[in-house]
């Protein structure tokens, strides 16, 4: 191991893999004349701990994937503070790029489109490696054949270029760039919806034993929540810009406390026990360039009342030990 | 075939041609669909489920040509009408909605120029009386105030509001099979339950029977009565759906669910790592003569590998293709 190389590994033990708090994004949006604010990212607090995978599930247009490109340090934040490892993200993206990639890297959905098709995959693999300061090539190549194996994919996979694999191995390809100059988090943005269903498994079964062997932590985005059961230890879920609830994955599943999780949770078809009708949540999300006055879930919210649709969005309300729920029904009684 | 049966798919078989080659991408697939029924197809993708539909509705085109066996709808054979009869039962009789609502509305019509084109192609209607049709349609998918939303382009809707929109396309002119190619795909989990229902209260108010193709196991065992499952251009599994993902017997089938990350599945058994099917999809240019499984099957002995085992029948109800079901 290059100790130069990945100096800042050692430092970084005693903070969290990520910090991120009171994190606003939002974006000025021109409608005809008027000028509006996208509050795609509205006040999020979250961290994740070394070794530990935390889901992130929400429907499409809630913010997830803004959240992700703002703790790579892809987009420039409002307010708030995201901390990788320890390291300021906005800080670090002026000063030292190459600091914040070696803290935090991303899986993409999409392993057709992530790849560079003219590059071999070692060339694919090596070139994080040297952008880092690496210039042995025995060293280099020593590291793209150990990586490979990590993911399941033989040596000789090193020649071939990224046409010649399917989804899933394309996907291990992916895994193996992001994960090769060892970062403290890893962000997988719905990394197994784009791969057929007998081969999700594997992609599965690949993170989770990356992230038990390496000690990463994961940020585990999806809107597949039995994926999101399965992978991880704890889960937020997120509507419209913000968190409504955050807990252990067991309590989210046993006792969801949010009528949205409820929902969320009773919207999923199961092949085996089939249930006669649905329980569902009315309409569709509404634009997060309109909110809805109060909690913004209230008009689909079969349980809404007054203080819902009039008053402030709710705040926290702590249940058991680490399980938070944003919802005026818990905090104010019935 | 009996009066009951709407569509009946037989030993059909299509072929991929390139640079003279020919490559199966469908072999001898056949089901029935009776009237009023909901039939599910489910596998992944390249498993030929698309191919299918679009081969039942007329619109396959070059390089896919179908090689082999017939498709009866309704007593008719299909690929002996000429375009014009096809085109007069197509979005009439037989009616389609796709994966993707954006790509396949047109982005410079207005909607209810849309649905009211179905009235005056397929019943002779004037343009005034298919725009009121067109109204009643909107209103029957629930699309909030239908009067004014008609005016309305379809990069102003969401994409729920637009699978309505194709939804009432779809059902204008009363059709006697509606054909979902993963009618839910594109929208959030949340939007599905709503859309999938819409689409089966209003089949069944009109007696129109569906062949819902999809990928997702749980969505097909909840709102079909068969499922029919394919792997590699073959069906290899077709069941009552009660039946298939509680006792699956093909290992293809059996594989797929216990690969799945199902919801609650952790909280009963903990978290173990999931069954793997090891290997991949084969390609379509890669397969050899005999079962499509055989290359990732745990079972494969040498008959898998030389011959297509035949469609045989379930003790109980149903058929399977398989050498080694036990």
């Amino acid at each position: 191991m290059d100790d130069l190389l990945f100096k800042d590994a050692s430092a970084a033990a005693n903070f969290d893999a990520l910090d991120v708090c009171d994190l606003c994004v939002h974006y000025p949006v021109r409608e005809g004349f008027r000028r509006r604010l996208l509050k795609a990212v509205n006040g999020v607090t979250i961290n994740i701990r070394a070794g530990e995978c935390l889901g992130l599930v929400g429907e499409s247009g809630c913010g997830k994937s803004t959240l992700a490109q703002a703790i790579m340090g892809l987009v420039p934040i409002t307010s708030g503070s995201i901390r990788v490892a320890g390291q300021d993200v906005t800080d670090a993206v002026q000063r030292d790029p190459l600091s914040q990639a070696r803290n935090v890297q991303m899986v993409f959905q999409d392993p057709f489109a992530s790849l560079n098709p003219r590059q071999t995959v070692r060339q694919a693999l090596a070139g994080p490696l040297r952008l880092h300061g690496m210039t042995n090539r025995d060293e280099i190549e020593a590291r793209v054949v150990d990586m490979l194996a990590r993911v399941g994919m033989k040596a000789d996979a090193a020649d071939r270029r990224p046409h010649e694999f399917s989804g899933g191995q394309r996907q291990r390809i992916c895994i193996a760039r992001a994960l090769i100059i060892q970062p403290k988090l890893l962000v997988c943005d719905e990394p197994v919806s784009a791969l057929d269903v007998s081969i999700r498994a594997q992609i599965i079964n690949l993170l989770l034993q990356l992230k038990d062997e390496l000690g990463i932590a994961l940020l585990m985005i999806s809107h597949d929540l039995g994926v999101v059961e399965h992978m991880s230890d704890r889960i937020a879920v997120m509507y419209l810009g913000r968190i409504v609830e955050e807990g252990i994955w067991h309590d989210i599943f046993t006792a969801p406390a949010h009528p949205y999780t409820q929902a969320l949770i009773a919207s999923i078809p199961d092949p085996i026990a089939p249930a006669e009708t649905l329980r569902r949540m009315k309409g569709e999300a509404p634009s997060a360039l309109r909110p809805p006055p109060g909690c913004a879930f209230n008009p689909r919210c079969p349980v809404a009342f007054d203080a819902c649709r009039l008053g402030d969005v709710p705040y926290f309300t702590p249940l058991a030990q680490a399980h938070r729920v944003r919802c005026h029904l818990l905090s104010q009684g019935q | 075939m009996t009066a009951q049966t709407i569509l009946q798919v037989d030993k059909l078989s299509i072929a991929l041609r390139l640079k003279g080659q020919g490559f199966p991408a469908v072999s001898n697939l056949s089901f029935s669909v009776e009237r009023g029924e909901v039939f599910g197809l489910v596998g992944e993708s390249g498993c030929g489920k698309s191919l299918c539909a679009l081969t039942i509705a007329g619109l396959l085109r070059d390089p896919l040509h179908v090689t082999g066996g017939r498709i009866d709808f309704d007593g008719q054979d299909i690929n002996r009408l000429s375009n014009r009869d096809m085109r007069r039962l197509r979005g009439n009789r037989v009616a389609m909605i796709f994966q993707e609502p954006m790509t396949s509305l047109n982005p410079l019509m207005t909607i209810g120029d849309q649905i009211g084109e179905m009235f005056e192609l397929h019943e002779n209607m004037s343009r005034r009386q298919a725009r009121l049709k067109a109204v009643e349609s909107l209103e029957q998918v629930q699309v909030p105030s239908p009067e004014r939303r008609i005016r309305d382009y379809p990069h102003q809707l969401s994409g729920g509001m637009r699978q309505r929109v194709m939804i009432a396309i779809a059902l204008a002119c009363n059709p006697a099979l509606l054909i979902a190619d993963e009618p839910t795909t594109a929208l959030d989990v949340t939007i599905q339950a709503e859309i999938v229902e819409l689409i089966l209260d209003l089949c069944k108010a009109r007696g129109t029977a569906v062949l819902m193709i999809s990928h997702d196991l749980g969505l097909v065992a909840r709102i079909c009565n068969r499922v029919a499952v394919m792997y590699a251009g073959s069906i290899v599994e077709e069941r009552a759906a009660s039946e298939v993902f509680v006792d699956p017997r093909h290992p293809y089938t059996q594989g797929l669910l216990a690969s799945l990350p199902r919801l609650g599945r952790r909280l009963q058994e903990g978290r173990k790592p999931l069954m793997e099917i090891k290997g991949v999809v084969p390609a379509l240019t890669e397969r050899g003569p005999g079962c499509g499984f055989a290359p990732r099957c745990s079972k494969a002995t040498d008959i898998c590998w030389a011959d297509m085992p035949a469609a045989t029948a379930l003790s109980g109800s149903g058929k399977i293709r398989c050498y080694h079901h036990g």
